[in-house]
């Protein structure tokens, strides 16, 4: 067994566990603030990206063209907020659950029939070759792309972070996450928290969508790495955002090194399961996640 | 004034404990068997019946499974289309493998071995809750997906993914014509609708919905969380192994994997819980739904065939079928049996309300 190549395939699995962990952000942002377990997510990851690609392609300056994105990302939220949300205020959770599967069918339709289903091309500008000093330094070869892109996750990590927890807004959004009806009753506008969640949880979106999407190419399967944030998100625990990064490098780390290691015994494939049955052990010993909050159960 | 059961007195033990305590509700039940059994098969066309009655029938059974396990014992699956699949293939290698097996009895093993791994991947139920639960059931869904797809022996060693069902014989008669799949899958349908009609009647099914409710407390009530959830699961995995095991040979006619995917799984849940949660008369509701929707949204669109590429349509049936799923749940959160319930209720008193 080669030394550097373990260390290779277990820093580019931790920082492709990292872009997970960018999906998987949007979820707990949506879970901490209602208890809505929102499925669409990758489909708005998908809407976010196709949008801002067909935008650049229009020849619209690239700064221009976030901004519109961001706008549109903040219109679909209220919109989602007025005509799915609110009607089904103090419906039990799993009807909340079934109304964002039924927007993920929405929103994928929507992307595609606005948009078109081809494979957009997308450069972010950013190098995917071996980043030059790290190689010379220690001979281990680690995508210059994958650095940024966990860069720009920790920093999202971090900024929400704070915002969560030293902002009004984010202490207003911690206490309607607790409860609904105490959050009511001392005056936060339950309506108008909603809609900056799943703004925030848009540009989230959009933030994944454009780095997955330099990556993959801007096409329909960007939807489908919702399934890779699932196992990030149970890992690190539905409503904490410091575990979505932890469940990412663990998850990106365990399938990358799963696939090199252990394939060849089973026959390949394994990648797409593995996350799966590795978050179900974590559960079996910790049902809430590292870093959920567990649920004290009264009689 | 017709729906009313005044009059209507238990004298008896067995009278207080029949299934259908209501004259008319069993009336209207008779009706209704004898409209599938005699009417049906005679009016409908062929096209109804392999492509509506068939399949409407195969899912309610399946969804009547998954109901078992959501709707009656509150645990959550994401994984019931994978279980679908391994009663298919189950079917497929007892039938194959083992020469002279009658096919009835390998629909009946199918739902065994899919029984035995549904309590598998039940078993974390047991430590893990809610959302947590649903996404650990995707693991069973991903794993048997990729089984049958990398594992050959599943597959009898053959390279090609999609297995032709061997014929199917019952006591010497083949069956193949439309009309005899029909039945065959109405009979196999209706005996398990009864055992799950009185199954969520009896101890088991008030168990389940204790534990549903709250599982703390039926723990205290003295209700074991072991052998009730994993109860939960086996049953409703053998309703899921023998509709798969239906699916793949009569509707289908072959066994492949892809029949069997996620997006199958959420289709099952939208079925029971736009049908009803805990119900089962919401179980067939649900899945007449499902079933018909995509095929009417699909026949609405071919009206605009020519005037809009056919690309979009697809796109437009997505966005219709999000829609519609979304626009049901606003409406009624509580399902189509919820609905026939209100009727019910409404019946009682016509034509004097107050």
């Amino acid at each position: 067994m080669n030394v550097a190549f373990f260390l290779e395939v277990l820093i580019g699995g931790m920082l492709s566990g990292v872009m997970y962990a960018l999906v998987a952000l949007g979820f707990v942002l949506i879970f901490k603030s209602s208890g809505v377990f929102n499925f669409a997510q990758g489909a708005m990851v998908l809407f976010s990206a196709l949008t801002f690609v067909r935008l650049l392609e229009m020849h619209i300056y690239f700064w221009l063209a976030l901004a519109l994105t961001l706008i549109v990302m903040i219109v679909l939220a209220m919109a989602i907020e007025r005509l799915v949300l609110r009607p089904l205020i103090n419906q039990p959770l799993i009807i909340l659950f079934m109304a964002t599967i039924g927007l993920n069918f929405f929103l994928e339709g929507l992307a595609q029939g606005v948009w078109d289903n081809q494979v957009h091309g997308f450069e972010l500008g950013i190098n995917d070759e071996p980043f030059e000093a790290l190689r010379q330094l220690t001979g281990i070869l680690v995508s210059t792309f994958d650095l940024v892109a966990a860069l720009i996750a920790g920093t999202l990590v971090l900024g929400l972070s704070l915002f969560f927890h030293k902002t009004r807004i984010g202490r207003a959004l911690r206490a309607v996450s607790d409860d609904h009806q105490a959050a009511l009753s001392v005056g936060i506008p339950l309506h108008h928290i909603w809609s900056i969640t799943w703004a925030a949880a848009g540009i989230v979106a959009l933030v994944a969508g454009m780095l997955w999407g330099s990556r993959l190419g801007v096409q329909f399967s960007l939807s489908l790495i919702t399934l890779k944030a699932l196992p990030v998100l149970i890992l690190g625990g539905f409503n904490s955002i410091p575990g979505a990064i932890v469940g990412g490098l663990i998850v990106g780390a365990s399938e990358k090194l799963a696939e090199v290691y252990l394939s060849r015994f089973v026959g390949g494939g394994i990648e797409n399961f593995f996350p799966y049955l590795l978050a179900m052990v974590f559960l079996i010993f910790r049902p809430y996640g590292l870093f959920g909050d567990e649920i004290i159960e009264r009689v | 004034m017709v729906y009313r059961e005044s009059g209507q007195f238990k004298t008896t033990y067995a009278n207080d404990m029949a299934m259908f305590p209501i004259t008319q509700d069993r009336w209207g039940l008779t009706v209704i068997i004898v409209i599938a059994v005699v009417v049906v098969p005679v009016v409908a066309s062929n096209y109804w019946i392999t492509s509506l009655l068939i399949p409407f029938l195969i899912f309610a059974l399946a969804a009547l499974g998954l109901n078992v396990l959501t709707g009656y014992a509150g645990q959550l699956s994401l994984g019931h289309a994978g279980f679908m699949g391994v009663g298919a293939y189950a079917a497929y290698n007892l039938a194959t493998r083992i020469p002279d097996m009658p096919l009835l009895l390998s629909f009946l093993g199918a739902g065994l071995i899919t029984t035995v791994v549904g309590m598998l991947f039940g078993l974390p139920s047991l430590r893990i809750k809610g959302f947590y639960l649903a996404v650990a059931t995707l693991a069973a869904q991903f794993i048997i997906e990729w089984a049958f797809s990398s594992i050959g022996w599943f597959s009898g060693g053959t390279a090609t993914m999609t297995l032709d069902t061997p014929p199917m014989i019952i006591f010497g008669y083949r069956i193949h014509t439309p009309r005899q799949r029909y039945y065959l899958t109405l009979g196999i349908v209706m005996l398990l609708t009864l055992l799950a009609k009185n199954l969520v009647r009896s101890q088991v099914g008030r168990a389940w919905m204790a534990m549903r409710d709250m599982d703390v407390a039926a723990e205290a009530m003295g209700i074991r969380p072991l052998t009730t959830k994993l109860l939960a699961f086996a049953i409703s995995s053998f309703y899921a192994g023998v509709a798969g095991a239906l699916y793949g040979f009569v509707f289908l006619t072959s066994v492949d994997i892809t029949a069997f995917e996620l997006e199958r799984s959420f289709r099952l849940l939208f079925m029971v819980i736009i049908g009803g949660l805990g119900s089962i008369l919401g179980s067939f509701l649900g899945a007449a739904f499902i079933v018909l929707l995509p095929i009417l949204i699909n026949n609405a669109a071919t009206l605009f065939v020519g005037t809009v590429p056919t690309n979009l349509i697809a796109n437009i049936e997505l966005m219709v079928f999000g829609g519609l799923i979304i626009f049901f749940l606003i409406v009624e959160p509580y399902g189509l049996a919820r609905l026939w319930h209100t009727t019910k209720e409404k019946l009682r008193l016509w034509p004097f309300p107050h």
